[in-house]
């Protein structure tokens, strides 16, 4: 469909596209609220692809350990990979300063008081960045498990933390952003003999009752317990973003595919 | 609280069609809204008024059509109704299941005035 010459209209949505009152004339649109975002999500992915990386967004609640995730996969994959990262907080350049500690360049978005990140300002802070040479570029999002998910900003995955201090009814109770994962990690896994209340099984059945049959995995970041999965998980998502680059093809994270079933099924 | 932000690029967008259509103002802007699309309804309409101040869409009354959660099983091949944090088969209770309808974030449509010295639009 291409939102210009009128082809999206199909015979299950004429009626909301049509219905002209009192003198007004109607316009068909039928696109997307957040258009403008996704079209400049669309030319950042271009921008990744061009340079053959592999961009993942991480998104969570505040304090569920995002910084020192990406802390201790610097550490793990400092020999194999060059990494990048663009933090996204309202404030401070705190976490920025935490990465490039790891001798890993880092771009600190400070979005004031909005709560997300958007593919615009994820553009801006492309211009400052060099991509030339990076293997893989991790978006750490603004901490919040609601809006970012709802704003493609060009990323190819979406990686989504639940710490186990959070409590296992969050993927019940945050549903929109626990659709949009890629992956699940429960980090502070460490923590989880002194918890009563956090039950991985239970927190993995929440998120199955979502239809997400993404995988899940457990890590303690700070410990360095349970990262292999994970390191293994991003080698093999960068072979296969290298595989669609080579054969001129892209992905978008999860949510943005079910958004592409959806109009699917318009047609 | 992303509904002002995403009201803007709303108005933005009833404005450049106004602007293509050369209509003197916007009468009715139509959305459908999903509870998977991560917008909350009444926040948007609350915050309509301020984003679209001072735009030709400024006097236009804001209508959301609010679209049920389907899921497809691809298990039984049901069509069933499902709740945001409960998204599996209604009928079998499988959670391969595809969202059919649910996530929609959409203009739908635009009613536009005229400008006085246009016949047609």
């Amino acid at each position: 469909m291409c939102d210009t010459c009128g082809c999206n209209i199909t015979p299950g949505n004429r009626e909301f596209a049509y219905k002209p009152v009192n003198g007004a004339t109607a316009v068909a649109v039928l696109k997307s609220l957040l258009a403008r975002n996704d079209d400049q999500a669309i030319h950042n992915r271009q921008h990744f692809d061009k340079h053959r990386l592999l961009a993942i967004n991480l998104m969570s609640s505040p304090g569920s350990g995002k910084t020192a995730l990406l802390e201790a996969t610097i550490d793990a994959l400092r020999d194999e990979y060059r990494i990048g990262v663009i933090e996204g907080d309202l404030e401070t350049e705190n976490d920025a300063k935490r990465i490039r500690a790891k001798g890993v360049p880092a771009y600190q978005i400070t979005t004031g008081s909005a709560c997300h990140l958007d593919a615009h300002m994820v553009h801006d802070a492309l211009h400052q960045f060099p991509l030339a040479g990076l293997d893989i570029l991790f978006i750490e999002n603004v901490g919040n498990l609601v809006c970012p998910a709802s704003f493609d900003l060009g990323q190819h995955r979406n990686v989504i933390l639940l710490s186990v201090t959070e409590g296992d009814d969050k993927p019940a109770k945050y549903p929109v952003m626990f659709r949009a994962a890629d992956l699940v990690l429960f980090t502070k896994s460490d923590l989880l003999p002194l918890l009563d209340d956090f039950s991985p099984a239970r927190a993995e059945a929440n998120l199955r009752n979502l239809a997400s049959t993404v995988p899940v995995m457990q890590l303690a970041a700070r410990k360095a317990l349970g990262l292999q999965p994970w390191l293994e998980w991003l080698r093999s998502e960068l072979a296969q973003q290298h595989a669609r680059v080579d054969q001129g093809e892209t992905t978008r994270s999860g949510i943005q595919a079910g958004v592409m079933r959806l109009h699917e099924a318009f047609r | 609280m992303h509904e002002l932000s995403v009201c803007q690029s709303l108005v933005d967008q009833v404005e450049q069609i106004a602007l293509t259509h050369g209509a003197k103002s916007v009468e009715l802007v139509k959305l459908r809204i999903g509870p998977l699309s991560g917008v909350e309804p009444l926040l948007l309409q609350h915050a309509y008024p301020f984003a679209s101040a001072g735009t030709l869409a400024a006097e236009s009354t804001l209508v959301i059509e609010l679209v049920p959660i389907k899921v497809s099983c691809e298990a039984c091949g049901t069509e069933t109704e499902a709740e945001p944090g409960w998204l599996v088969c209604g009928a079998c209770g499988s959670c391969h299941t595809t969202l059919v309808s649910g996530d929609e974030m959409m203009l739908m449509s635009v009613e536009l005035i005229a400008a006085e010295r246009t016949n047609h639009v």
